[in-house]
């Protein structure tokens, strides 16, 4: 071997680096949509039609960099995953038919499974009060979804921060967008008892898939 | 018509392009009789349009040229153009073809002298320069067509310029009686030599072909740097006819897409490096050119070409696919969005000109071949067993340079030899 190839090699274990590890493998086995990661060409057209690109830590397509690199903890604690809103002008561009948008979710589903989660990345918050909000009754009651956000954080900032969307709030209601009504009466689907067995079944099925994937 | 001849024995070439052309000249230089049908109204095919060569930067009309001579000296070709089959029934060594014979309107007695071409006042878009100059009604295809015999626009039929046309021509060249005709012809064997068209750069949405003028493509490109083009191989903007200096090529612009073609058509990489040479070579220190690619594909000895072009400091490569077009408010210039992978880098860069490599699809699409054949995924021909003696050459086949296009179709001339020289025993 040539110095220079020394010289090389010694820099990359000076600097503490594996990148021969198996994080790739384990995202194919474990993560949902896993085994799209290395259909990757790192083209970046995900990360150049994201509306909200610039705001990423680490845009789609260097998480899908990061993961074939090892960088385990900067993947799963990242909070850009998080950052996706599902608008999926990724997932219609890739010229390689990845669903970027959905890897993104089964990392951060990923993620929490394994408690490395960052704590409180926006849509995370956004996506639980989500679902405790609709499997209530089988639809999103509007009203109560936003004042459970505005007051997420407390009673003063509530407050605060409902000031601060007032106008937003008061046009929805002036354009018939959302109910004044909904937030004490609500509606509903006609058999929320179906409904939870249906979630309850869709449950039981997610878990026994993690629990498989977990071997 | 009536004055060709064909039989069993006869090599069928369709497409008279540089594939059908070489396989032609190939297979009449080497006995057999040939007949070279072409459905426009002169030999040349894309290559006419190509104002240089990869990587020798020289101009398709030495080649061309040769060629020409060689047609000249070659007894057993006859080429019949504005000639399109149609249908092929039959099987190998007993084929007939149908073939559609539009009218040129003007006779073999033509000279070539321009006389019509200036006494009609039509014009219309030029289909050799992709339409981005006008020629008149009465015209020469461009100047190295083959034959050298002018024709008239069917449009200008029934107007007064149809009766100027031919009252200007001197030799009474000009027939307006001329109509289209249905001739059958046998053959032995066919080279279906139907080359490619461009990718339709306006179904990349994003890219903004079509709605912004200076967003052109990789075949319009070779118009504008081509000396015997519409701008004189000055780079000028379609929009407002300004110099180009800050010239974008946009790679991958439809290839190995699974919204556009699946598949890489091979040579939009070395035919984007040889533009960018062009810009460099035509305007020197003013040249301001980037290059936006997903990976580089050139193979073997274009190794060298790219790595000298990758060397030149007024030639940026970013690594990246575009995500979008916008225009400046400003200078209305078109600007390039996206995230550079090499760096991470995001980026908005305002160019003069953007050109778009699009990708090669087959000339005729699959639901229009005059026969039923086994194709690759994209329509085109496959050389499958199922085919007969119907064999495809150059860009019919697959995307190929001009190179190995002449390489494929040399290839494709010794199989229908094959057929003919058995069927030649069969009966002798």
């Amino acid at each position: 071997m040539g110095e220079a190839g020394k010289v090389m090699i010694e820099a990359v274990e000076d600097r503490g680096e594996d990148y021969s590890g198996d994080f790739l493998a384990e995202v194919e086995a474990r993560v949902e949509e896993g085994e799209w990661v290395t259909m990757c060409t790192q083209c970046g057209v995900c990360s150049g039609s994201c509306p909200l690109g610039p705001d990423w830590e680490h845009p789609p397509h260097r998480i899908f960099q990061l993961i074939r690199a090892n960088r385990r903890d900067e993947v799963l604690g990242s909070p850009s995953v998080w950052m996706c809103t599902s608008c999926h002008a990724c997932v219609v561009r890739c010229p390689r038919g990845v669903p970027v948008a959905h890897v993104m979710h089964g990392l951060a589903h990923y993620a929490v499974r394994r408690g490395l989660a960052p704590a409180d990345p926006p849509t995370r918050r956004l996506a639980e009060r989500f679902w405790e909000n609709v499997v209530r009754t089988g639809r999103v009651n509007e009203p109560r979804l936003a004042l459970s956000l505005l007051f997420a954080n407390g009673l003063a900032e509530g407050v605060r921060r409902t000031l601060r969307s007032r106008d937003a709030g008061l046009g929805l209601l002036k354009a018939g967008r959302m109910s004044r009504l909904a937030a004490v009466a609500g509606d509903g689907v006609k058999d929320p008892a179906e409904l939870r067995a249906i979630l309850e079944k869709a449950r039981a099925i997610e878990l026994a898939k993690a629990a498989a994937l977990e071997d | 018509m009536s004055d060709v001849v064909a039989t069993t024995r006869t090599i069928l070439v369709v497409g008279g392009g540089i594939s059908g052309t070489t396989a032609a000249l190939e297979a009449a230089e080497a006995g057999a009789d040939v007949l070279l049908l072409e459905k426009d109204a002169s030999l040349g095919g894309r290559v006419s349009q190509l104002s240089r060569h990869y990587p020798t930067l020289g101009p398709p009309a030495c080649g061309l040229e040769i060629d020409l001579r060689r047609l000249g000296a070659s007894r057993r070709l006859r080429v019949l153009t504005l000639a399109e089959v149609v249908r092929i029934d039959g099987q190998p060594g007993d084929y007939t073809a149908t073939v559609r014979l539009r009218p040129r309107y003007v006779n073999e007695r033509c000279t070539a002298c321009g006389d019509c071409a200036r006494a009609v006042e039509a014009e219309f878009p030029d289909e050799h320069d992709c339409g981005l100059g006008t020629r008149r009604g009465a015209y020469l295809p461009f100047p190295m067509a083959y034959p050298q015999r002018y024709v008239l626009d069917p449009r200008i039929l029934g107007t007064p310029d149809a009766e100027r046309a031919k009252a200007a021509c001197k030799v009474g060249a000009v027939d307006l009686e001329m109509g289209e005709r249905e001739a059958r012809v046998k053959a032995g064997a066919v080279i279906w030599a139907t080359g490619w068209r461009p990718y339709d750069a306006a179904k990349i949405e994003p890219y903004g072909y079509g709605r912004v003028p200076d967003v052109v493509s990789s075949l319009e490109f070779e118009r504008l740097a081509d000396p015997l083009g519409p701008t004189g191989g000055r780079l000028l903007r379609p929009s407002d006819g300004r110099e180009a200096h800050r010239v974008a090529f946009v790679l991958c612009a439809g290839s190995c897409d699974k919204n556009h073609l699946r598949h890489c058509s091979r040579v939009c990489c070395a035919a984007a490096l040889k533009q960018a040479a062009c810009v460099t070579g035509r305007l020197g220190d003013e040249a301001d050119v980037t290059l936006y690619y997903v990976d580089i594909r050139v193979t073997d000895f274009l190794e060298d070409f790219y790595r000298k072009v990758r060397s030149d400091p007024r030639v940026k490569f970013v690594r990246s696919k575009v995500a979008q077009m916008t225009r400046d408010v400003a200078s209305a210039s078109p600007v390039l969005h996206g995230v550079a992978t090499d760096g991470g880098q995001r980026y908005a860069h305002a160019h003069d000109l953007v050109v778009l490599a699009v990708g090669m699809e087959p000339g005729v699409p699959e639901d229009a071949l005059p026969s039923r054949l086994v194709t690759h995924a994209g329509g085109f021909v496959a050389p499958d067993p199922a085919n007969g003696a119907i064999f495809a050459a150059g860009c019919a086949a697959e995307p190929l340079d001009v190179g190995r296009s002449i390489q494929h179709a040399t290839a494709a001339a010794l199989r229908a030899l094959q057929v003919v020289r058995r069927v030649g025993g069969a009966e002798g």
